[in-house]
């Protein structure tokens, strides 16, 4: 509960409307789209400008109140749980698109802005904004670039860092700050701008943002090829990247997703097929054409039993519905899904889901896996219930070895939902030692106080499962381990 | 904790499905449907809040206070979060597992008990009632006593919505659909069966494709008595031979949206008797609202200990069909009457009702039959998905964001340039009508699927 003071303070710089401590409030921001994750904040408000923003700062500056920035809260990374109570900011009321700049091929907008309707207004104009995260309808694009948020048109056109040119951000002392611009080159000084993408709300609140947007590609059509042998579905992977073509979209499932999707959505899924890849291509009629010929011909060669071509548009959007379908269908099966991102290099795309079904296997709980193959982001999900803590802590002991194989293959922990709270114990098994000194001394010298989202990005990192001498005992140390963290976090 | 809430926090724990609150994985996937969270933004106003709100008061992390009650009254119950669902959470069982609780723990008002008792068991469930009100209605119509309580200002007594839904209200005649029927000398037999049950049985128009049971309604029966008339005459030239049970009452979708549960199940038991006895392969509804529940008997009656109602009720709910579904299949198509000035078009925008869209599911088959029409010019309204705040007896009881949303609606409409608005259930009809009187765009006519379809198509008994 927040001093009577203070809380008039905050009152009077939003109006009474838009600050909130009543309890239905408090519950309704405890919680973001992350299972398992939960903390009361002790109050929330809902700035209009930047200034108040800059002026709610200064507030919770002076009194050490932590502040957890929110847009939409569809996050997966426990990036929006007040872990340690405090102010929840939501900045869905800061959601205008200020300016789509022909000229220079750039938009600005506040950051509450919902990332659809955004691409909506873009493609309007006939230009194109690449990073489309599955949550799109959904989350804001100030989520995005605080999180570096992917998508399925990655292996072409990158992620949301790619496009971030420039932002305006509060400083935990509440001063504004503007990085970059409406630039494409801009080598003065640090780079702040990418130093502030990804940063999950522990270093700024991102008020403003300029991205650099692309033309809007004339046609696209889509495939999918069907394999009997998982190493010839990671083996198309490779070499259509071999052969120099960027497919829009490469996604991938492995067998126990399609046997899950198929029999929820009754599509005609090939449930005997060990692995699936769906491919999409965008561009000018000529050159889709004919890189469609080509990926056809590499599946072939590559080992694909089946092949189908979309003839229609329609028929391509209904190809691409059997991936979108994957996340639906899985969340039916049990009660709690929980969707992971672990990414390797696309060479290791097959090593890495045989890793996957053989850690399942060995800690006894249902672990499907699918993701963008192109760019190695794969998503390992494992369906369970929140209720049965023993079968909990089995999936969490899987992931943790399923990290642990990402990094030995030369991965990551997190391809695109950010560290937050979820990947925080796991941080330094990426980045090592040197890695984290450098991050927690940036971010002691912006944030001295430790006021901005606390408890994300840093936490005690966890014992290291040593992946090549997998042992009983190794197991054992892990699991003490990890039974003190990642609880149902109430206050 | 005081003792109203612990008790109310009791109960919920008890009526609240555990599965169906952590079937919710909190995506928010639901809320760009969710017209109260499009409306006010705030995570609360979800249903991935309301949820949220529900699963806190189980867990013992909140009580359930006047705002969380407040809270679940806002939910319109229009469903629209249901079909956006990847979990596929049971929503509509939630809020009303809900609002049972809050209804059974926590007495309403004295005005608002008496309105609650009078309307759910004094006048629905009981048909010569209704018709009574229908029959005054009509008279407050024709006397003119409504010139009178319009020109003497006397409806200036009255709160403004009030008084502009009194002007939306439809010409009433006090008739049902079976009076209308025969006095309008249509074809028809009555029939006694099995153990008693009397039938009025309506012939096919040419070959017959099927036996359809016609769920009249209560509200629709008095207030749309000739929407049901235009409803089985569309039916019969499809080729159905239609079956009107005497024995049907009210659906009783108004009761459990009420959380009056066992109302409810006691009118569908009836339902589910009458219409079995009837013998039919379908039953025809035209309301969206109350197709809805009939559609869900079977839920309703789940827990049921008669094995043999049970079953019924499965059946019952099979069986169920909007008319746009049986009129484009296997209904025979329909014939578009030949304008005089063929190149004469009327332009016509579709306001779905929520109930028909996201729980029965049914979308394109009324958008189809008016786009099948030469003479018809369908536009699609944005936002057409999106509840229009009526709701039941939501737009008197939660007037202010009834309001902001049929006016929202009604931009939308205007924007269309539609000179008719076609919905399919009798709330949105009432509403869209309401809107218009609002908005003072009086050039815009709101009717139903049913009198839309039987102007526009050639029908066989025109003039018999």
């Amino acid at each position: 509960m927040l001093e009577s003071v203070i809380r008039e303070q905050l009152a009077a710089v939003v109006g009474g409307k838009w600050f909130k401590d009543d309890p239905e409030s408090l519950v309704s921001y405890s919680y973001d789209a992350t299972p398992l994750y939960q903390a009361m904040p002790d109050g929330v408000i809902f700035p209009g400008s930047t200034q108040e923003v800059s002026d709610i700062v200064k507030i919770c500056s002076k009194h050490r109140i932590p502040v957890i920035t929110r847009g939409a809260g569809s996050n997966l990374c426990g990036g929006t749980i007040p872990l340690q109570g405090g102010l929840i900011v939501v900045m869905t009321r800061m959601n205008k698109l200020l300016e789509i700049d022909a000229d220079n091929l750039t938009a600005t907008f506040q950051t509450g802005l919902n990332t659809k309707q955004f691409h909506l207004a873009v493609e309007r104009t006939g230009l194109f904004y690449p990073p489309d995260p599955s949550s799109m309808i959904i989350c804001t694009m100030g989520g995005n670039i605080a999180l570096g948020a992917g998508g399925l048109r990655g292996l072409k056109y990158g992620t949301t860092k790619d496009y971030v040119l420039g932002l305006e951000a509060v400083l935990p002392d509440g001063s504004i700050l503007r990085t970059g611009g409406k630039l494409v080159k801009d080598a003065a000084g640090y780079d702040l701008t990418r130093l502030l993408v990804g940063s999950g709300g522990t270093l700024a609140i991102l008020t403003e943002a300029t991205v650099k947007l692309i033309p809007k590609p004339s046609y696209r059509k889509a495939m999918v090829a069907v394999y009997d042998d998982l190493q010839a579905a990671a083996r198309t992977v490779s070499n259509i990247i071999a052969n120099h073509i960027f497919p829009c979209t490469l996604e991938f499932m492995d067998q126990p997703t399609l046997q899950v999707v198929e029999d929820f959505a009754k599509i005609g899924l090939p449930v005997h097929a060990k692995a699936m890849l769906a491919i999409e291509q965008d561009g000018s009629v000529e050159d889709v054409e004919r890189d469609l010929k080509k990926l056809e011909e590499i599946c072939l060669a590559s080992g694909a039993v089946q092949l189908n071509i979309a003839k229609t548009p329609e028929e391509g959007a209904k190809v691409m519905e059997a991936r979108r379908s994957a996340l639906a269908a899985l969340s039916r099966l049990r009660p709690t899904t929980i969707l992971e991102d672990a990414t390797v290099p696309r060479s290791k795309i097959a090593d890495m889901v045989l890793e996957v079904q053989r850690i399942a296997q060995k800690y006894d709980v249902q672990i499907c896996t699918f993701g963008h193959a192109g760019d190695g982001n794969l998503h390992p999900t494992a369906m369970t219930d929140a209720r049965d803590p023993e079968e909990i802590h089995r999936v969490e002991e899987a992931f943790a070895e399923i990290f642990e194989a990402a990094i030995a293959m030369g991965g990551t922990i997190t391809g695109e939902h950010g560290v937050g709270i979820v990947k925080a114990p796991y941080l330094e098994w990426k980045v090592g030692e040197a890695g984290i000194r450098m991050m927690k001394s940036i971010k002691d010298a912006i944030d001295p106080h430790q006021i901005m989202n606390p408890g994300k990005l840093f936490a005690e990192t966890r014992k290291r499962i040593v992946f090549q001498e997998r042992t009983e005992q190794a197991g054992r140390d892990s699991a003490s381990n990890q039974d003190q963290d990642r609880k149902l976090e109430t206050s | 904790m005081n003792s109203t809430h612990e008790k109310l926090a009791q109960s919920l724990k008890l009526a609240l499905d555990e599965d169906q609150l952590t079937n919710c994985m909190r995506c928010g996937f639901c809320q760009t449907a969710c017209p109260t969270f499009i409306e006010t933004g705030l995570e609360a106003a979800s249903p991935r809040g309301r949820i949220a709100l529900m699963k806190a008061v189980v867990d013992g992390l909140m009580e359930p206070d006047e705002s969380f009650r407040s809270q679940m009254d806002l939910c319109l119950g229009c469903r629209a979060c249901e079909p956006a669902c990847p979990s596929d959470v049971k929503y509509g069982e939630l809020i009303e597992q809900t609002r049972a609780a809050i209804a059974a723990e926590k007495p309403y008002s004295l005005p608002v008990r008496v309105v609650r008792k009078t309307f759910l068991q004094g006048i629905f469930p009981h048909r010569g009632r209704l018709k009574l009100i229908g029959k005054t209605l009509s008279f407050y119509q024709k006397s003119g006593l409504q010139k009178f309580a319009r020109s003497s200002g006397a409806m200036k007594l009255f709160p403004d919505h009030l008084q502009q839904l009194e002007k939306a209200l439809p010409d009433v005649t006090g008739d049902g659909l079976e009076e209308l029927w025969s006095k309008a000398g249509l074809p028809y037999r009555r029939e006694t069966i099995g153990s008693g049950s009397k039938l009025m049985v309506i012939p096919a128009s040419g070959a017959r494709v099927g036996r359809v049971g016609m769920f009249r309604g209560c509200i629709m029966d008095v207030m749309f008595a000739s929407t049901n008339v235009n409803t089985v005459r569309l039916l019969r030239q499809a080729g159905f031979e239609i079956v009107i049970p005497e024995e049907q009452v009210c659906c009783g979708a108004l009761h459990a949206h009420a959380g009056e549960m066992d109302d409810a199940k006691q009118l569908a038991g009836q339902n589910i008797w009458a219409f079995g006895e009837a013998n039919v392969d379908y039953i025809a509804s035209n309301a969206g609202g109350c197709g809805a529940l009939l559609k869900e008997y079977d839920h309703l009656m789940h827990a049921e200990q008669n094995e043999r109602l049970q079953q019924a009720a499965v059946r019952f709910a099979e069986q169920v069909k909007d008319i746009s579904e049986l009129l484009s299949s296997p209904g025979r198509p329909l014939m578009p009457i030949q304008a005089e000035s063929a190149n004469k078009t009327v332009k016509v925008t579709y306001q779905d009702s929520c109930h028909l869209r996201n729980v029965m599911r049914v979308q394109g088959e009324p958008r189809q039959l008016m786009q099948q029409l030469p003479g018809v010019d369908m536009c699609e309204l944005q936002g057409a998905e999106v509840c229009c705040g009526s709701a039941g007896i939501y737009n008197l009881t939660q007037t202010e964001m009834s309001t902001t949303l049929l006016d929202h609606k009604m931009e939308h409409v205007e924007a269309t340039g539609a000179e008719v608005i076609v919905t399919s259930n009798p709330g949105c009809l009432l509403q869209m009508k309401w809107g218009i009187e609002r908005a003072g765009k009086q050039r815009i006519e709101a009717v139903h699927l049913a009198d839309f379809l039987a102007g526009q198509v050639w029908i066989e008994d025109k003039g018999e």
